[in-house]
């Protein structure tokens, strides 16, 4: 409803109401905040004075700590300080113990996902993540003075529907509102597009701690559009760093590493990777059992350890120039995103694939939380004249399991989002209600090569003869690239009901559950918030369906529009009342009123905006 | 839906494919879901379907066999995918030695010219089967629209020998 005076924030209620928005840059080694002040999107510093916010979380009996506290403590307390947790979002604890990845905290099995057991009992990824964004966002609040009114929150292009809905379930427990996920490279355009005013196509190369993504962008007049991503959502900075403790394990002679050493040991190859981005050759000293080793580690030599990772990154880069059906030479410019494009080699490769010199006049470790910044800006809507459209692309093709465990691709790869799919299946059995339908993610052609994101089982289907039923589901993806799925029987126009099993991910349930138990809220918190979220929507809904009233109400017969009068004024008086349920019910039924009247507004806007009018002179 | 409508362009096949990605954007620029971010759910939802139908539209137009096979459909003739053989001999001739064409290239001793050879033989028929598509739709005559229809299965073969002739050449330049 009243989606025309929506689409121009500047008409909103309060035009001139400031709103807090923040960008949010949740990484693999390290996460932002930003936001936009006075017209310039800038990082933010917390109490101690960084931007730059270690995502390491320790759990102590009494306590949980984040960032650098957190951090000195790795070696000392390996079991309770969780790093790099960004690897282990939306991913099954067998997957992740098939990985050749040495964790140095003990992994349990949650229910097939991968969990952290820790002073404070299990903790699982979202939980862990939770504890990031909580921190990040306060940052934001005590600098800005005020709570936030949303987030937008980066992912890696390339993370899959497990890892997006992994992400924003931990921004729900920490009490957050999610305005978007934006891809980590769009949110880098972003940035850079809207400095530099840029046009043509640019290719974004984002190396971070733990993931890898190239992006090809096709700026032009305020539009980003993606022409297509590729990656490795298991590849980065840390790496490189393994392959460094492995060469520090073999110089020492130790067969096995107990946890604090590899601590140690990484910690220490961190620091190797780091001077060896400015200095040709580094020396260091080696604790080992037999006593301390005295060795060095020139560039050269780490260029041959790391050559293996970085070309798997080239061969990335050209299957998605493949994909975006462009040449090298069309590639204007490569801009670079994530503190592992530092390192000397990568920089050099990268340059010499696209022929061009990569972009790094952004700080490419702050240059994706700025672009989440200028976003979250616009969509919380503080800047009326935004003139940009970010389109983008899923990145991995999402199929269905057909019959001898083959997947059939139901949305391919690089398709502009949001999209819709309807696939149509019938019964094979007399009186069949049930189907079950299993979603999987992925380019491969079998079943056991692409990642299972769910199963979901249809039922309600009204009986009928075999072949007789004709069940419409479609898959639908939104803007932020999470995937939802509807069924209807098509004679009958019953909806059948669905229940989802995600593979590698939390139930709605589940996650109200950790919501209510969380520390964080205690019970009355918890009610107070759900009263709250139901007070906002209700003036949203209420804001909504009087702007479309005062500019359509000439779309509306006069019983419908007494009608519509009505459930508003009852709407108002209830969104002020402490009864949650009440609220609900008024949010409700405005909605079912206005469900007719919205739909013909949305015909009727489309005609107009097409028409050479401007939406903004209806 | 109709498609030309949504987009205010001519419903024909020869289409100005600069003019509709300009109409594209004028109207994401209106629907796309990131102008409803402080919308109540409900018109969220509705932006999110409004904007893919607005992506399916576009999708379905640019492509010369989708944008074919949409024409038809408002025109009431449905593209029976696989129930329909083929009689024309001299079609599945062509199509068997293509076929054994692709599957010599990577025993070749010279795939290249094999990929060349190939690569022309596809394009001059897709050339001629398009631009027959083409008269046989602007003549908007039932008889003239089932021509369309088999020229479109003719035309997925084509389409589907080059995809894959373009997945081996990737094959050989790994």
């Amino acid at each position: 409803m009243a989606l025309l005076q929506i689409a121009e924030p500047g008409q909103s209620a309060a035009p001139h109401q400031h709103k807090l928005a923040a960008g949010i840059d949740l990484g693999t080694t390290n996460s932002l905040v930003a936001t936009v002040r006075s017209g310039e999107a800038k990082t933010l510093k917390n109490s101690a004075g960084d931007d730059m916010v270690p995502s390491v979380v320790r759990y102590t009996a009494d306590a949980v700590q984040v960032g650098k506290v957190a951090q000195q403590a790795a070696v000392s307390d390996p079991y309770n300080t969780i790093s790099s947790v960004k690897r282990l979002m939306g991913r099954g604890f067998a997957e992740i113990m098939a990985q050749d990845h040495k964790l140095p905290y003990q992994l349990v099995d949650q229910q097939g996902l991968v969990a952290i057991e820790t002073a404070q009992g299990i903790k699982n990824p979202v939980e862990v993540s939770a504890e990031i964004l909580a921190t990040l966002a306060d940052t934001a609040s005590q600098t800005l003075g005020g709570e936030l009114t949303g987030v937008v929150i980066t992912v890696p292009a390339y993370f899959d529907d497990a890892q997006r809905q992994a992400t924003k379930d931990a921004a729900k427990l920490a009490g957050l509102t999610v305005l978007r996920l934006l891809n980590e490279p769009t949110a880098a355009a972003l940035a850079y597009g809207l400095d530099s005013g840029q046009e043509g196509v640019i290719a974004v190369y984002d190396l971070g701690g733990g993931t890898f993504d190239i992006s090809i962008l096709r700026l032009k007049r305020g539009v980003f559009e993606v022409l297509a991503t590729g990656g490795d959502s298991a590849l980065g900075g840390d790496d490189f760093d393994h392959v460094i403790v492995d060469w520090l394990q073999q110089q020492s002679g130790e067969t096995e590493l107990s946890h604090q050493s590899l601590r140690q040991y990484l910690q220490l190859a961190r620091q190797i990777k780091e001077q060896l981005s400015s200095l040709d050759s580094f020396h260091f000293v080696l604790p080992t059992a037999k006593g301390e080793l005295s060795l060095s580690l020139n560039r050269e030599e780490l260029d041959s350890l790391i050559l293996p990772l970085v070309r798997r990154t080239i061969r990335a880069c050209k299957q998605t120039l493949r994909d975006a059906g462009v040449d090298t030479d069309e590639v204007a410019q490569v801009v670079m995103v994530g503190g592992s494009t530092r390192v000397p080699l990568v920089r050099s490769l990268v340059a010499e694939f696209f022929q061009a010199e990569p972009l790094t006049s952004i700080d490419p470790d702050k240059v994706v939380a700025i672009g989440a910044a200028i976003q979250a800006n616009v969509l919380v809507g503080n800047k009326s004249d935004a003139d940009t459209l970010l389109l983008d692309v899923i990145p991995l093709s999402l199929g269905l399991e057909t019959m001898g465990g083959l997947v059939e691709k139901i949305i391919p790869r690089n398709t502009i989002i949001p999209v819709a799919r309807a696939q149509e299946f019938t019964t094979f059995k007399d009186g069949q209600t049930a189907m079950s339908l299993h979603v999987l993610q992925g380019e491969r052609e079998l079943v056991a090569d692409c990642r299972s994101l769910a199963k979901f089982n249809l039922t309600n289907i009204p009986p009928m003869a075999a072949g007789g039923a004709h069940i419409r589901v479609t898959f639908q993806v939104d803007a932020d690239g999470l995937l939802s799925v509807t069924a209807q029987e098509k004679s009958s126009g019953v909806s059948a009901s669905i229940q989802v099993k995600p593979s590698y991910g939390l139930t709605d349930d589940q996650v109200a559950t950790m919501i209510q138990s969380s520390m964080q809220y205690a019970k009355h918190d918890m009610q107070l918030r759900l009263l709250r979220e139901q007070q906002v929507e209700a003036s949203r809904v209420w804001e909504a369906v009087s702007a479309a009233l005062a500019a359509d109400a000439h779309l509306l017969g006069a019983a419908e529009l007494l009608e519509i009068e009505q459930a508003l004024s009852e709407l108002k008086q209830l969104s002020q009342s402490d009864d949650t349920a009440a609220i609900k019910a008024a949010i409700d039924k405005t909605n079912h009123i206005t469900d007719d009247f919205a739909a013909r507004r949305m015909d009727n806007s489309i005609r107009l905006a097409l028409q050479g009018h401007k939406v903004d002179e209806v | 839906m109709n498609y030309f409508q949504l987009f205010q362009v001519p419903a024909q096949f020869d289409l100005d494919l600069t003019e509709l990605g300009t109409r594209y954007l004028e109207l994401q620029r209106n629907f796309h879901p990131d102008n409803f971010a402080a919308a109540s759910e409900r018109d969220r939802l509705l932006a999110v379907q409004q904007a893919a139908n607005i992506n399916d539209a576009y999708h379905s137009l640019k492509q010369p066999l989708l944008r074919a096979e949409h024409l038809l459909a408002l025109r009431g003739v449905k593209i029976s995918h696989e129930q329909r053989s083929f009689t024309d001999t001299a079609f599945l001739m062509q199509q068997m030695e293509l076929r054994e064409l692709l599957a010599d290239i990577l025993h070749s001793t010279d795939p290249y010219a094999l990929i060349d050879e190939a690569e022309q033989q596809i394009q001059q028929q897709k050339k001629l089967l398009l631009k027959q598509l083409a008269s046989a739709l602007d003549a908007n005559q039932p008889e003239q629209d089932l021509l369309a229809a088999d020229i479109i299965r003719k035309l997925k073969f084509f389409f589907k020998l080059q995809h894959e002739l373009e997945l081996i050449e990737q094959q050989l330049q790994d």
